[in-house]
């Protein structure tokens, strides 16, 4: 792992940053309980950043943080090197940050074409007055947007399904729609919640080249939490490992591999 | 045969996202217009005019306007039959021009002017000009919609059905406000609102003497016009954040709708609509009203119910249900008297005993409305003859 903050390349040859996203000291209590203690992790322009842990680490509340549902107690929220003052997740969506959910989340009495389209909404500034007239400004808009929102679709292979209403969709296509939707807004960073949870083998592969190709062409962060080892180890650039809302691991897959602390977490020993 | 896609390419994303991508939709589409716009003014008579198309225009845009609330933006609202009547007061007030005045000594106290009973003592501070009767109708439709997006600041907090109780705080405050404060409706011994006599461009729209064709095609300017504006915000960003509001307002908020916007667009959206439909039911189709009369909670579940039968989320469908609960009963009592020859008693009640089966059948067989219903005759008619 390299330790400077300098721009680095590679070894597949992409482009890494400086920092995007910096966590500092972050806690998260909810009443008596500590969901997050004390952690502090960055995260790199380009990087593909995974946080694992075992069940109740605390990597879901992590990442609610990041966008804002969860406001921690303490510790400072550093993104595009400011501090985050303390927002709504709409606000948080503004800034750049997309992300997908754990058990989807979709607008299930939509189509895929307008599911994909509400990711655009951050980007479309029409007002009311303009939509009520639709010709001119509105049109435009929905026009150019359409255009962007169409190559995610090619993109993510989903043309075919353009116009079915999202409820009719099989699991992994929705997981699909659902990046669809994040990357629609071409964010800065995008946080991805379990995107392989309940997957086959294939649909797995499938998400695993997709992530990785969103990282490769639009160049963007990517954040994922994920349980799958093997697929983590993959497609991550650094691992953040969290267990009991603690820190017990960071650094290149390589390294946390071999890092005790994780090796017992996942094992098991008895914490005393 | 001839109502399908095949064959009909289109070759850019505004092509692909017409309201009637269908070549024989649209000119269906246009043919209704043109019977509309065309045809049935030198048709319709007297009691067409007043009982049934025009009520049934009216009542389509109060319909639209509760479906961008509860179908579109997932806001159950049991407040339209106010907000109606919020539309047609305002419209009475500014087509007689709105006195304003001193706060006046009333009963040897100091109260309030519009609380007076009586008129002669009190002096007017300042007195607007009439407005004309079309523009009144569009000032009431803005006057309704601030109106709503104050009855619509609780939904940022409570959801569901304890939105729909809240709502009914506006209903009978609103119904009670017009009912007790004499300024409302202009002192009169009645507490009544009638509507003046006035013209467009010389011909006469409200009042007695209004000729039916005149009375249709002020209710079909503005139902065609306000569908078309409802069409056009929720086939856009707006009407997006509604139904990501609607679907899921977590997701929504996550992904850059502010809730709190959106919420409150759509009730101010909603209640222009409805205020439009209200002063256009006063002035316009009935000439007289009384609030607690024709605007009651009963106005509100009728109009609840139109959607619900009609579709939510369809403006299609708010014209359905609003010809469903207006035209049906009509069409039964003409039925009944008129060819069978019933007594109009027994019409009458066997009508209740219709709807109301008619209403349970709809409601079982298709949960999603007559849209849903259209949408699915539509599919099959694009195979048609062949099963698949």
């Amino acid at each position: 792992m390299k330790d400077t903050y300098e721009p680095y390349v590679t070894e597949d040859g992409r482009q890494i940053g400086g920092v995007l996203m910096e966590m500092k000291n972050i806690t998260l209590r909810f009443g008596g309980v500590v969901a997050i203690k004390d952690i502090s992790f960055d995260i790199r322009e380009g990087e593909i950043r995974a946080i694992i842990g075992p069940n109740g680490a605390g990597k879901s509340s992590m990442l609610n943080v990041i966008s804002g549902f969860y406001h921690p107690q303490e510790g400072e929220v550093w993104f595009k090197g400011e501090k985050r003052k303390p927002m709504k997740p709409y606000q948080v969506a503004q800034q750049g940050v997309a992300r997908t959910f754990q058990n989807i989340a979709l607008f299930e009495g939509m189509s895929v074409l307008d599911n994909v389209m509400t990711g655009r909404l951050t980007h479309m500034k029409s007002n009311l007055l303009q939509q009520v007239m639709w010709w001119g400004g509105a049109e435009k808009e929905e026009t150019a947007n359409r255009e962007r929102v169409e190559k995610i679709i090619d993109f993510l292979e989903i043309q075919h399904i353009r116009k079915t209403p999202v409820g009719r969709l099989p699991y992994g296509l929705k997981k699909r729609v659902e990046l669809a939707r994040a990357l629609a807004a071409e964010p800065m960073l995008l946080l991805l919640d379990e995107p392989m949870a309940g997957m086959n083998v294939e649909e797995k592969e499938d998400m695993s080249r997709f992530i990785l190709d969103v990282n490769d062409e639009f160049g963007t962060t990517i954040a994922l939490i994920e349980h799958d080892m093997g697929v983590v180890m993959d497609l991550s650039d650094r691992v953040v490992v969290m267990d009991y809302g603690k820190k017990i691991g960071d650094g290149t897959p390589d390294e946390v591999r071999s890092n005790q602390d994780v090796i017992d977490a996942y094992l098991g020993v008895s914490h005393d | 045969m001839f109502y399908r896609e095949a064959g009909d390419f289109k070759t850019s994303y505004v092509d692909d996202s017409q309201t009637f991508p269908i070549s024989f939709d649209r000119y269906r589409y246009y043919f209704v217009l043109f019977v509309a716009f065309a045809l049935l003014p030198f048709m319709v008579d007297d009691y067409w005019a007043s009982q049934i198309l025009g009520p049934f225009l009216v009542f389509s845009i109060a319909a639209i306007g509760l479906n961008i609330l509860t179908g579109y933006c997932g806001q159950v609202s049991l407040g339209t039959g106010a907000f109606m009547a919020v539309g047609a007061y305002s419209c009475y007030k500014l087509m007689t021009g709105v006195d304003i005045w001193y706060p006046a000594v009333c009963d040897g106290s100091r109260i309030l002017f519009f609380w007076c009973s009586g008129r002669a003592e009190y002096q007017i501070w300042f007195q607007l000009p009439e407005i004309n009767i079309l523009l009144s109708i569009l000032l009431s439709g803005f006057i309704t919609a601030l109106v709503g997006v104050f009855f619509g600041l609780p939904s940022l907090r409570i959801k569901g059905f304890y939105l729909a109780v809240a709502t009914l705080a506006a209903q009978f405050f609103l119904i009670w406000l017009f009912n007790s404060a004499s300024w409302f409706y202009n002192f009169s011994a009645t507490g009544q609102i009638t509507a003046p006599d006035t013209f467009v461009a010389g011909v006469q729209v409200t009042g007695a003497e209004t000729q039916p064709w005149a009375l249709y095609m002020v209710c079909l300017v503005f139902a065609f016009g306000c569908a078309w504006m409802a069409r056009n915000l929720t086939r856009g960003s707006i009407g997006r954040r509604w139904m990501a509001i609607r679907d899921m307002d977590i997701a929504a908020e996550i992904i850059g709708v502010n809730p709190l916007k959106a919420k409150l667009t759509a009730f101010a959206v909603s209640s222009f609509f409805i205020g439009i439909a209200g002063a256009l039911f006063f002035a316009v189709v009935s000439g007289t009203a009384e609030a607690g009369d024709v605007f009651g909670i009963q106005t509100s579940f009728e109009i609840l119910f139109m959607i619900i039968i009609g579709g939510l989320g369809s403006i299609f469908g708010s014209f359905a249900g609003a010809a469903f609960i207006v035209i049906l009963p009509v069409a039964l009592r003409v039925i009944g008297t008129e060819m069978f020859g019933w007594p109009s008693e027994i019409v009458e009640h066997f009508q209740f005993v219709i709807v109301g089966a008619l209403i349970i059948m709809f409601l079982i067989v298709e949960p999603h409305g007559l849209a849903r219903l259209w949408q699915l005759a539509k599919e099959k008619l694009r195979l048609w003859p062949f099963p698949y």
